[in-house]
């Protein structure tokens, strides 16, 4: 589905992703884990055309679409989160997924102004799914509120609930946990199953939560300092000797640092 | 003052028109700033070619300026739009990819290009002898009907740019220009297309502003190079959008009435100022309007009117 190959991304003198390559196949829940500052993020703006790479190519379905910018990505069926959410604060909760579908009549001016009654109707069709996806993300009673008054958690449910407003073929979550009470985010987990499973949507998950990634993922896709450390299934990962190194190691330049202050 | 003298009449028609043609110059800046996020510094440019594209078209043959085109009103006004249109086109498919302050800076230099241009070339403009004999829509009237029923004009266009600016406000159109102008990545990462949409909302509000600039030529029946003054169009236009309220067309409208009054008053506040005092006015007047404007602010950190989501379209309100 997505195939990323020699990827790099450099910022000023940092290599945030350093000739990264990877697959996440068609159909599948991929989980991207790592130490903090290993470029995952980088990379999934990468992938969704936030900014070109420094290197490298990044497929979707087959196609090369290294550089597209990424509104175009996602009428190529790819979706997204962010990390730090990127609610639209002055918009309500529901306009915030409104907004989304794609191929509206009145974000034409022209229709706006001269066919209204059409603006109209798909309006509610779009109205009626909104309030489906609220509801299955607990945030009903928020549908009017500024979506810059909402808690971080609730924020990023809004981010997923985006997503859920069309039918992408991939989606990339980068840290939906973050904020997120745990059993919502057990039931969002059951959602991803069932859509994963019912629709064939293909995930590739950022997360911090190893409970949440060995629920969901397989594979897994370990990232250290913007490489590829190694790619299993969630159990041949915590065995795996390079995979703790990475975490401990950083945990271990940490206290370093903090003991030279 | 007798309020029944003709005088006083005449005044009170005088503010009326004047405060429709900054609505209408609020109301472009309102569909770039407040829909879109899209800061213009150069709002005279645009008013500034609006008004020339229009006195130019429409006067007889002068040895002063270009001229002779003797266009009617309804045919010169829709040409002074598409001119500023076209400008605003230009300068957003170069300023608007980029992300930040690119626009601002580009507008700023844009503005004092033209104002250059209008004082210099003078085989166009007549420079800073300006250009007389603009005709006035309706003058043939007798008075006071002929002033009357051009500030009916000023309102008629007032009330339709409310309306088609309520539209879009309403519309998806503006719902995606405001995800824009609250985030842009977002925005594109719902695949809306952020550049298109910039330049359509800068476009629209630059046609716009050129109206206000064609009306105000027609009115004054004569144009020099004031009307590419940055602090009576750009500074004064952006008081008024922030004071009545950004993001809100009926706060644009009330900002720019309230703020011609006010500004108007102090017209004839500073006019009884000692002698030695009469050529610091403009600048008092300035640092006025500066005090009021941080006054405001204070009290109504979002305007008189602030923003507000649209209603949603076609959706009772909740009964409770
Ligand atoms: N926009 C940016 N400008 C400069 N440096 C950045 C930027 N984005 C990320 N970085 C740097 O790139 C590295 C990788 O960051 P990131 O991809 O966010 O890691 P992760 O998501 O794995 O925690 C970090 O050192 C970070 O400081
Ligand atoms: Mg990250």
């Amino acid at each position: 589905m997505i195939k990323v190959e020699h990827i790099s991304k450099s910022f000023g003198g940092i290599r945030a992703v350093d000739d990264c390559s990877l697959e996440v196949v068609r159909g599948s829940v991929t989980g991207l884990i790592g130490p903090n500052g290993a470029g995952k993020s980088t990379l999934f703006n990468i992938i969704a055309g936030l900014f070109p790479p420094s290197a490298g190519r990044v497929l979707l379905d087959g196609e090369d679409v290294t550089g597209w910018p990424a509104h175009r990505l996602f009428h190529r069926g790819l979706a997204r989160t962010f990390q730090i959410a990127q609610e639209f604060s002055r918009m309500t909760v529901i306009e915030n997924l409104l907004a989304v579908p794609p191929k509206q009549s009145g974000e034409s001016l022209f229709r706006a102004w001269f066919a209204w009654r059409k603006v109209i109707e798909e309006e509610r069709g779009l109205r009626v799914r909104a309030r489906e996806v609220l509801e299955q993300l607990r945030l009903t009673h928020l549908e009017r509120e500024y979506a810059g008054n909402l808690s971080g958690g609730q924020k990023k449910l809004l981010e997923l609930g985006r997503t859920m407003m069309i039918q992408p073929k991939v989606v990339l979550l980068d840290e939906l946990g973050a904020g997120v009470n745990r059993t919502l985010l057990g039931e969002l987990a059951g959602e991803i199953e069932r859509l994963n499973r019912d629709h064939g949507y293909t995930f590739f998950v950022i997360e911090h939560d190893m409970d949440l990634i060995a629920r969901l993922c397989d594979p897994v896709i370990v990232m250290a300092e913007g490489r590829v450390l190694t790619q299993g299934t969630m159990a041949e990962i915590r065995r795996n000797e390079a995979v703790i190194e990475a975490y401990l190691g950083t945990r271990r330049q940490k206290t370093a640092a903090q003991a030279r202050r | 003052m007798d309020i029944f003298s003709a005088g006083f009449l005449n005044y009170l028609i005088a503010l009326g028109t004047m405060s429709g043609i900054y609505a209408v110059l609020c109301l472009g800046l309102n569909l770039q700033w407040g829909f879109a996020g899209l800061f213009n510094a150069g709002i005279a440019a645009f008013f500034a070619i609006g008004a020339y594209a229009a006195a130019i078209l429409t006067t007889p043959e002068s040895p002063n300026h270009l001229g002779g085109f003797g266009l009617p009103v309804v045919a010169a006004w829709p040409v002074a739009m598409l001119l500023s249109g076209a400008l605003a086109w230009a300068i957003g498919r170069i300023c608007l990819k980029v992300q930040g302050d690119y626009l601002a800076m580009a507008t700023i230099g844009i503005a004092e290009v033209i104002r250059l241009v209008i004082k210099n070339e003078e085989w166009l403009t007549a420079g800073t002898r300006g250009i007389s004999n603009i005709a006035r829509p309706f003058e043939a009237l007798p008075t006071p009907w002929n002033a009357l029923a051009f500030l009916g004009l000023v309102a008629a266009l007032v009330a339709g740019i409310y309306w088609a600016a309520e539209r879009a406000w309403a519309s998806p159109w503006g719902r995606a220009l405001r995800a824009i102008r609250d985030s842009d990545v977002a925005a594109a990462a719902i695949g809306k297309d952020v550049t298109q949409f910039r330049l359509e909302a800068f476009v629209l509000g630059a046609m716009v502003m050129a109206l206000a600039g064609a009306l105000s030529a027609h009115y004054f029946k004569f144009l020099g190079t004031t009307a590419t003054e940055p602090m009576m169009v750009t500074f004064l236009v952006w008081v008024m959008l922030i004071v009545g309220g950004s993001g809100n067309n009926r706060g644009a409208i009330l900002g720019a009435a309230l703020i011609w009054v006010i500004w108007s008053a102090t017209e004839l506040l500073t006019n009884r100022l000692p002698g030695e005092w009469i050529t610091r006015t403009s600048y008092i007047r300035v640092l006025l309007i500066g005090l009021l404007l941080q006054i405001v602010l204070q009290r109504f950190g979002k305007g008189l009117l602030p923003e507000r989501p649209p209603r949603m379209i076609d959706d009772r309100p909740k009964s409770g």
